[in-house]
């Protein structure tokens, strides 16, 4: 029996499928179901158009050089909103991380701040900035800002005593220790807060753009919802979750590059 | 029996600027910490000259203090009341002269070992050129050259203390201070750190100040063993150590079956152990 059985588990056609594949087969079968029940008519294509439909206009938006607008000033939105949340929180997280005073004196309003949910800022900045861009990039600078600022704040005060002892030890300047020191010991942390302000960032751009905007992804979503379009509004949220993918992807292989020193699992 | 040895170090009883040979000279040093009823008396009277080439080694249970007296003699801790000279001079705060080599290597884990070895005197500004050279020398030294370019990750534990241990050397420190620098290493890698450290001493001629409750380490290693007792911690016993030089014609295996050295260990260890004082 034993001699049967042997060679015939051996010639198996078929291993398993390959790890870098693997998160692919439930979309791909999902999409599969999804255009097989459109197209017999088990869903309505008013509520749920297939994904060929979708496709189509995608296609359609991107041949009219419409898309491009759409894409390009909520591109221009999260990148300058990013940025400038990134670049106050970073120096505010630098500052209560490293100095205690400014902790003591800087953090317990910042953290009461953190409590209020950000799109409930919305009537208030448009109230101050007008309903133009200005209020939309405020509103997802302050969505970015509190995670880069969090980790970055928690991430210096986490660095290890000893490798700052280390620093002292062979006197280096408060320059020197915190660019040697401080900066490399930070980075893991401060990226992973970057990268969790940049899909916060994605989410305040789409909210901001609902609330009123003439132009943008979000306002896509909006008017395929007004003009009853499913397929118009399921594209932008194709498009969110293609570009919110990219830019993180992006962020990803920078951090990866960057913490090339890092001894841990996933890096094996 | 503290007054019995002395002989060892020849200045004790004079002012440490007359002598030219004594590095490290510790006055008269008491430490208290906490105050009022909860005041602990970490270190009594410690009175201790190291010369030039000495390898003093501090043997105590824990909690005896010589981690306390370590950190006075780098100058991390102020002395409640006593001075710590080095070649005559005043010495309270960390500096160049004195190098630190802890139980963990505290390697910077984003830098390379080179990078590691080299990083204090680059960053007091030592250019490439003489920097490379002293690197190489350093690694070779602690027989690293192969791992230069490679992260302290990747290293075995006992390659990364080396590393730590040329990092301090490559800042050229008038004396070293090492704190159970092998306590985190399994046996048969610290026998070999051991000996290797043993080389290294003999070849640079530093002096070092080197911590441990070990007593066959302090064996092999030091010209010189001091015993701490604990509460307050005090020196009870200075011994120089007669199988200093035996390791040069020996292996450790025959050393440790030499009867002197059997007795002696014996000694030692109901020495750090008996309560009464000295």
């Amino acid at each position: 029996m034993s001699s049967l059985s042997l060679p015939r588990r051996s010639t198996k056609p078929h291993r398993a499928i390959p790890r870098s594949l693997q998160g692919w087969l439930l979309p791909i079968a999902l999409v599969v179901a999804w255009e097989l029940l459109s197209r017999l008519g088990l869903v309505a294509p008013n509520l749920l158009p297939a994904p060929t439909t979708v496709l189509q206009t995608i296609l359609v938006i991107a041949r009219s050089g419409e898309l491009f607008r759409h894409v390009g000033i909520t591109l221009y939105r999260v990148v300058l909103g990013f940025g400038i949340g990134t670049l106050v929180a970073t120096v505010l997280g630098a500052l209560t991380g490293y100095s205690r005073t400014a902790h003591a004196y800087l953090d317990p309003l910042l953290q009461a701040l953190r409590n209020i949910p950000s799109i409930a800022w919305v009537p208030l900045f448009i109230l101050w900035l007008g309903i133009y861009e200005s209020s939309k990039v405020t509103l997802i600078a302050v969505g970015v800002f509190f995670p880069v600022y969090l980790n970055l704040m928690s991430g210096i005060q986490g660095v290890d005593r000893k490798l700052v002892e280390v620093g002292k030890i062979y006197r280096l300047s408060q320059l020197q220790l915190v660019r040697r020191v401080f900066l490399p010991a930070t980075l893991p942390a401060y990226l992973v807060g970057l990268r969790n302000g940049l899909g916060l960032g994605w989410m305040f751009v789409v909210a901001a753009e609902l609330m009123g905007a003439s132009q943008g992804l979000g306002y896509l979503l909006i008017d395929g919802q007004t003009t009853g379009r499913p397929a118009v509004i399921i594209a932008s949220i194709v498009l969110f979750a293609l570009l919110g993918k990219l830019t993180d992807s992006g962020l990803s292989a920078v951090s990866q590059r960057l913490l090339y020193w890092q001894d841990s699992y996933g890096a094996g | 029996m503290s007054f019995s040895s002395r002989t060892v170090s020849p200045a004790t009883s004079q002012s440490p600027s007359l002598s030219q040979d004594v590095v490290v000279a510790l006055r008269d040093i008491n430490l208290h910490f906490g105050n009022g009823a909860q005041q602990v008396e970490a270190l009594r009277s410690i009175n201790l000259d190291l010369v030039a080439g000495d390898f003093v080694c501090v043997l105590g249970s824990s909690g005896c203090g010589k981690t306390s007296l370590l950190r006075v003699l780098a100058g991390y801790q102020p002395p409640t009341a006593g001075a710590v000279y080095i070649d005559g001079k005043s010495h309270s705060a960390p500096n160049a002269a004195v190098g630190v080599v802890f139980q963990r290597p505290n390697l910077l884990p984003w830098l390379s070992i080179a990078d590691n070895v080299g990083f204090g005197p680059k960053m007091q500004g030592e250019p490439d050129f003489t920097l490379r050279q002293r690197v190489a020398h350093y690694l070779d030294l602690v027989g690293l050259s192969d791992a230069s370019q490679r992260l302290p990750h990747q290293l075995s534990g006992g390659m990364q203390q080396r590393a730590a241990i040329a990092r301090t050397l490559a800042a050229n420190p008038r004396v070293v201070l090492m704190d159970e620098p092998f306590g985190a290493l399994d046996a048969l890698t610290r026998e070999s750190m051991q000996l290797h450290l043993r080389k290294i001493w003999q070849q640079t001629q530093k002096t070092i100040f080197f911590i441990t409750h070990d007593v066959e380490e302090a064996l092999i290693l030091a010209t010189r063993i001091v015993v701490m007792h604990a509460h307050p911690g005090r020196i009870v016993q200075q011994i120089p150590n007669p199988f200093r030089d035996v390791l040069d014609h020996m292996s450790t295996t025959e050393l440790r079956t030499m009867p002197e050295f059997v007795r002696l260990r014996q000694q030692l260890i109901a020495g750090i152990h008996s309560v009464e004082s000295g």
